[in-house]
């Protein structure tokens, strides 16, 4: 019988099988690492790769030292629901030039959480039209920094944000907020896959004169 | 994580030292979050960097946790994870969830999981 320690809770089930992962996406100083922090069982840790920029995988680079290679450090952190399913919430740096190495690194993700401050919109713009052009579905998530508030039409407008996408606001250094920032993902991905698995209830149509 | 970062500080020779010249795994086979379990324990004289990975992932690990604990860039680790695999030390649990369609069923469990939070 396992006993729930803290010490258990920093190693995986033995029976874990199936990796999960959500991007969190933003500018520098956004809040990404508080808010995997705020929901991760593990201290987030930071990791990084190196990927040569032009010719990945196309050219042959084993064994060419001198190819020119790009680094990208990001965090992580981690949730385990069960026995089986461990989600992994990646902090993924918005700025353009790490984009290649984003849609790489990160397919096969969830969704992606774009978590802005509104002081710095226009921070989110290249993110926000990468993920749409991707077809990864996200959600924003605004981050209180105590600023002037914003009404969520406001942000909408300057973030030229499609109707379907959910937009919340939050605290990352709150684990209830940031929870329900994941949750509201979770559910946005849901309507999205919902009608290729189960029909979604129609208005019952006019009747024909 | 008290040991330096060799993977950004270094000369990058020591990364090519530690794959034997190598830059790139020979598949994709190891996403970020693929679950990695030891199949054996660590013998005498093996490189320290694969009896490291045998030690950390006695239980399932992910690759990206393994890199991380190692203090190497993922794509190195990618290339040692595939030596172990290829010798039968480690074994691999890829993700299910594939692109694009992530699986109803298994939202669902993250929806629970993360309601229980």
């Amino acid at each position: 019988m396992d006993s729930v320690t803290s010490e258990q809770r920093r190693t995986l089930h033995s029976t874990a099988d199936n990796g999960l992962k959500i991007v969190v996406v933003g500018g520098f100083g956004v809040g990404k690492t508080t808010l995997v922090r705020s929901v991760s069982e593990i201290r987030p840790l930071n990791t990084e790769e190196t990927m040569t920029q032009a010719g990945e995988g196309v050219d042959d680079t084993a064994g060419v030292a001198a190819k020119s290679a790009t680094t990208v450090a990001f965090d992580f952190g981690r949730i385990s629901f069960d026995a089986h399913n461990v989600l992994y919430l990646f902090g993924a740096p918005g700025q353009e030039r790490f984009w290649f190495l984003w849609d790489r690194l990160f397919s096969g993700t969830l969704g992606a959480v774009v978590l802005v401050d509104t002081r710095r919109l226009a921070d989110s713009w290249y993110a926000i039209d990468r993920l749409e052009h991707h077809g990864t579905p996200f959600v924003v998530a605004c981050n209180d920094f105590g600023g002037p508030a914003h009404t969520p039409a406001r942000i909408r407008g300057a973030l030229d944000l499609a109707d379907e996408v959910p937009l919340v606001m939050c605290d990352a250094r709150s684990r209830e907020s940031s929870k329900q920032v994941l949750i509201t993902l979770v559910e946005h991905l849901r309507t999205v896959v919902a009608p290729a698995v189960r029909p979604v209830p129609q208005p019952i149509p006019e009747p024909a004169p | 994580m008290s040991r330096g970062r060799p993977g950004r500080d270094d000369s990058p020779d020591r990364l090519y030292t530690l794959t034997g010249g190598r830059s790139r795994a020979g598949s994709d086979a190891f996403d970020l979050v693929t679950l990695v379990v030891s199949e054996s324990d660590p013998v005498p004289g093996m490189q320290s960097e694969h009896a490291a990975i045998l030690r950390m992932c006695r239980l399932p690990t992910a690759v990206v946790e393994v890199a991380a604990g190692l203090g190497l860039p993922v794509s190195i680790t990618r290339i040692l994870l595939a030596d172990l695999h290829d010798t039968g030390r480690i074994s691999a649990r890829h993700p299910r969830a594939s692109y694009r369609l992530p699986d109803h069923d298994i939202l669902e469990q993250v929806l629970v999981g993360l309601r229980n939070l």
